[in-house]
């Protein structure tokens, strides 16, 4: 059913060049701040660039043997977004005396190992269609883990764990388990979704018992936001839904209701609930002083945009800036941190690389053949650039400034380990995608590079032949 | 279904060009509105976060950054600070940045058009700018002799000055206050200090007394009609002007007296060296009368009244202007002429009208700013003496002295007299309604080549405790710079 078509080519060696100024961008911008604090090449700054060194050095390895024609691009991209992250944790762990870069390493080894263990245990993503019910349980025992005893509340939002001394935001993983459940339920069921109903005018209505798992996601986004006081979450879980049932049935009438829906329960919960009004209204009365100074108020996302409009156009330089001024600098407000000391420019080629990630993940769901794996794809990379716009929307009062993370380069290590994990399958599924077909009763005319497919193994021959739901 | 795969990519791409543009927005068409903000406080953090520049006085600092340890880097620390608070004025992050420290700003962070050239260098080399040090004209001996000759309590100031360069060599006043405490990185802690200093009877930690106070001058004022006079070619050293003990004001049913236990009232007509040898007051009062308002209006602006002065590259910040009002009737006329009514002048004004006579009539900008040195030493910047005023002929200018000299040697200020020096001098005593007097004297030495000139102010006085307090201490101070 693709009709995007790709000469299957291992660009490994490809990736390896680009992986070299992934580094040398990560690591360099570690460089200078040492060189700014007049302490270069100190042990962090080792530690730091090896640790780094050695994980996409093995990932790269790992990715020659177990998805040889994935995409070259991706793992590079995030790389670059993960080294210049913990450079600028670096650079304010330096300003505020604290250790955070050091445990930001540690779970990028936790995280890349976790991703190659994926690329190991899965080898290929259709697999994971078996487990879509399952995901759904486990989304639900992961958002309301928080809910439990062993739930901490932190600065409002109930939603992380105690894991030993550490925190974790179980959140972040059950925006995967989300995603897997979601492309399971949809790819299954999407030719009852898309035949039922009845025409009202130019809307396909759905029918109502086809709104079940809609219903289902909109109690889930509505309960985060109550229970757990996370709006940027529920943002996301919501609009990964709408992404992947738009996806699914070509329908623009479900993505009307859920808007619909969405519209209607945020307007409740701003009738309902204090924090979400007053979030509103440091969003848009944002610069009227007794907002700014209300606790809770606007005081954060002020010194963001003062950050910013402080770096100007080229910025102040890497180190040479005051990031340390703002709340959270490292985690929700880096991209106030890195706007900041490398300006405009530098920020947008921060965003460009992001815009390119995404624009991967849509081409392996364009590229790769079952209808799971182009929901799946298509759900997390759009989840990567949902979050992107919520979190840098809201840093630039675009949109109300919500807790989220920035992917790969904020402080945390849930956030981390669910991006790698993220990576992981979708290097996978552009692994299926860009792969020489086997040659079977289904394949034939539209594979052009019929030689190399001798080489490949008969068993993928069977899987292949499993019949997806055909295309619109 | 790639359609909709598509089409959810052009919402992707469409989500990112638009937090593009809000970054666009914010960095760059918004920066400079922002970066104004009055709650952004980035701006006086990095200026605090910056080694800037010591103020020096005979080469050591009263003003210096060191390192603080803080969040901010630096801590600015003033030496001798009651000395010289009125001259540096503060660098507070909670009351803002007065005096050489805001008028000199841009040289002490190294951010002036000179410093250009070492920006651009550390621009290169990553360094933190360092700011210029800035040299002021002040003599330390000087100004502590004179900070010291005002009794603690007392309010009042003295300011001295080279009238061939308009070099300030001391400027003080009383009461003053300690500028560290305003120069605290604890906002909470300034504040309070703030509050206390506020409560300080006769200080305002916000100005400088010798250039921002406006004070009634009373009979110094006379040196300005005795100018008017010479220079309205109408009256010479032979003039005999009528000198009745007491002038009645027309219109009023008062009168205007001479003082009644000074020599006035020895003659009945008397010369314009004799009027101010015993500051005679009906003989000014008749002379303004005979001149006119405008001719006495005039000579004073030579002066530098009615006019205010600001000289960010003399170190001054403000000099506001000394006043002589207009459209007055004869007896406001004659009231104004003994420096009463409602003339005023600052105790900088009163100095730059002897510098003026002491420099043949040639009056000089004032100026506190010797050098300004790079932090190589390089002198990136050095005032050249400039001309403010012709305030009156050179003939004229050698009347005055030869009339101020006799002040000294045979009239009220003979307190001033140093034994084989000649010296030139003027008192004045103010009446101020609902309190004591202001006591004056201003004047210069040596007579014939002048190299000091000085105007001390005390206000709040009694007759005989403000002619000890300014004659006198003026005969110590003008010794002490004659002796060195």
């Amino acid at each position: 059913m693709s009709d995007v078509l790709t000469v299957p080519k291992s660009r490994r060696n490809m990736e390896a060049v680009l992986l070299l100024l992934a580094l040398l961008v990560g690591v360099g911008a570690n460089m200078v701040i040492g060189l700014d604090q007049d302490r270069a090449f100190d042990a962090d700054f080792w530690t730091q660039g090896a640790t780094l060194v050695g994980l996409v050095l093995i990932f790269h390895i790992v990715l020659r043997i177990r998805a040889k024609y994935a995409d070259p691009v991706i793992l590079p991209i995030v790389t670059a977004l993960n080294g210049i992250g913990l450079a600028m944790i670096h650079r304010l762990d330096i300003a505020n005396n604290d250790t955070a870069a050091d445990r930001q390493l540690l779970w990028s080894a936790v995280a890349v190992a976790a991703a190659i263990a994926v690329l190991f245990v899965i080898k290929d993503h259709r697999i994971l269609r078996r487990y879509t019910y399952i995901s759904l349980i486990v989304s639900a025992i992961l958002l309301l883990l928080p809910l439990t005893p062993i739930g901490l509340e932190l600065n409002g939002a109930r939603i992380w764990i105690q894991v030993g001394s550490g925190t974790f935001q179980p959140g972040e993983i059950a925006k995967i388990t989300l995603a897997i459940f979601f492309a399971g339920y949809l790819s299954t069921n999407r030719d009852l979704i898309l035949l039922a109903g009845r025409k009202v005018g130019p809307l396909q209505l759905p029918r109502f018992k086809d709104l079940g798992p809609m219903v289902a996601a909109w109690l889930v986004s509505i309960g985060v936001l109550v229970l757990q006081r996370d709006l940027g979450s529920s943002i996301l879980f919501f609009g990964l839904f709408m992404a992947m049932i738009y996806v699914a049935t070509s329908r623009v009438s479900w993505v009307l209701i859920g808007v619909a829906l969405l519209t209607a329960g945020g307007l409740a919960a701003m009738q309902l609930f204090s924090h979400v009004s007053l979030r509103i209204d440091g969003w848009i009365n944002a610069f009227d002083p007794e907002v700014i100074n209300r606790p809770g108020g606007s005081w954060q996302v002020v010194q963001g945009l003062f950050g910013l409009a402080s770096g100007g156009l080229a910025g102040t330089g890497l180190g040479q800036g005051r990031p340390d001024l703002v709340i959270y600098a490292n985690s929700d407000m880096i991209i106030a941190a890195l706007g900041e000391e490398l300006g405009l420019i530098g920020i947008f080629a921060i965003v460009l690389m992001y815009v390119l990630l995404v624009s991967r993940g849509f081409r392996a769901a364009l590229g790769t053949r079952d209808g799971f794996g182009k929901l799946l794809a298509c759900g997390l990379s759009f989840t990567i650039a949902l979050q992107c716009f919520v979190v840098i929307g809201g840093v630039t009062r675009l949109i109300p400034l919500t807790g989220l993370t920035t992917p790969f380069m904020s402080a945390g290590g849930s956030s981390l380990l669910a991006n790698w994990i993220i990576v992981a399958l979708l290097l996978l599924i552009s692994e299926a995608a860009r792969r020489p077909a086997a040659v079977g009763p289904m394949g034939g005319p539209m594979v052009p590079a019929m030689q190399d497919a001798g080489a490949k193994p008969a068993a993928r021959k069977r899987s292949l032949r499993k019949k997806e739901a055909s295309g619109s | 279904m790639n359609q909709a795969i598509r089409n959810s990519w052009i919402v992707a791409l469409s989500m990112f060009v638009l937090i593009l543009g809000s970054l666009t927005y914010v960095q760059f068409f918004a920066a400079e509105e922002l970066n104004a903000n009055p709650n952004n406080n980035r701006t006086i953090y990095k200026n605090f976060g910056q080694n800037r520049g010591s103020i020096l006085v005979d080469g050591a600092p009263i003003a210096e950054s060191v390192p603080s340890g803080d969040q901010f880097n630096f801590q600015r620390v003033y030496y001798q600070p009651e000395l010289y608070s009125q001259l540096t004025g503060y660098f507070s992050l909670v009351s803002g940045v007065t005096q050489l420290e805001r008028v000199m700003d841009k040289e002490l962070t190294g951010t002036s058009d000179q410093q250009f050239y070492d920006r651009l260098v550390q621009l290169v080399s990553g360094n933190q700018p360092q700011g210029a040090s800035v040299e002021l004209t002040i003599d330390s001996e000087l100004q502590r002799l004179a900070y010291d000759l005002i009794p603690e309590g007392q309010k009042g100031s003295i300011v001295m000055m080279d009238p061939k360069t308009g070099n300030i060599l001391a400027m003080v006043s009383k009461p003053s206050y300690d500028t560290n405490l305003l120069a605290g990185h604890d906002t909470k802690v300034v504040e309070q200090n703030m509050q206390e200093l506020l409560t300080v009877e006769g200080l305002s930690p916000y100005t400088n007394a010798a250039t921002e106070s406006l004070l009634a001058p009373g009979s110094v004022f006379k040196l300005v009609d005795a100018a008017a006079a010479l220079e309205s070619g109408d009256f010479n050293a032979e003039s005999q002007i009528d000198n009745p003990s007491a002038l009645p004001l027309p219109g009023t049913n008062i009168s205007l007296p001479n003082y009644t236990n000074g020599n006035c009232g020895t003659r009945s007509e008397a010369t314009i060296g004799f009027a101010l040898e015993q500051s005679c007051n009906t003989v000014f009062a008749q002379i303004a009368w005979d001149l006119g308002e405008e001719e006495i209006v005039s000579q004073a602006e030579k002066f530098g009244w009615n006019t205010a002065l600001h000289l960010p590259e003399r170190g001054i910040d403000r000099v506001v202007a000394s006043g002589f009002p207009t459209e007055l009737d004869q007896a406001q006329l004659a009231q104004a002429s003994i420096g009463q009514y409602s003339v005023t002048a600052t105790p900088l004004q009163i100095a730059m009208m002897s510098a003026a006579i002491a420099n043949n009539g040639v009056q000089m900008t004032p100026n506190l700013i010797r050098n300004v040195r790079a932090a190589d030493l390089s002198i990136i910047d050095e005032p050249e003496p400039e001309v403010l005023n012709t305030s009156v002929s050179p003939e004229t200018a050698r009347q005055l002295t030869d009339w101020m000299v006799g002040v000294v040697d045979n009239g009220t200020a003979s307190a001033a007299q140093i034994p084989g020096v000649k010296v030139a001098g003027k008192t004045g005593t103010a009446e101020v309604e609902g309190r004591g007097d202001n006591a004056w004297f201003t004047g210069f030495a040596p007579a014939d080549n002048p190299e000091v000139v000085i105007s001390i102010v005390m206000e709040d006085v009694d007759l005989t405790t403000g002619a000890q307090l300014t004659t006198p201490s003026a005969q110590k101070l003008l010794e002490a710079v004659l002796n060195k």
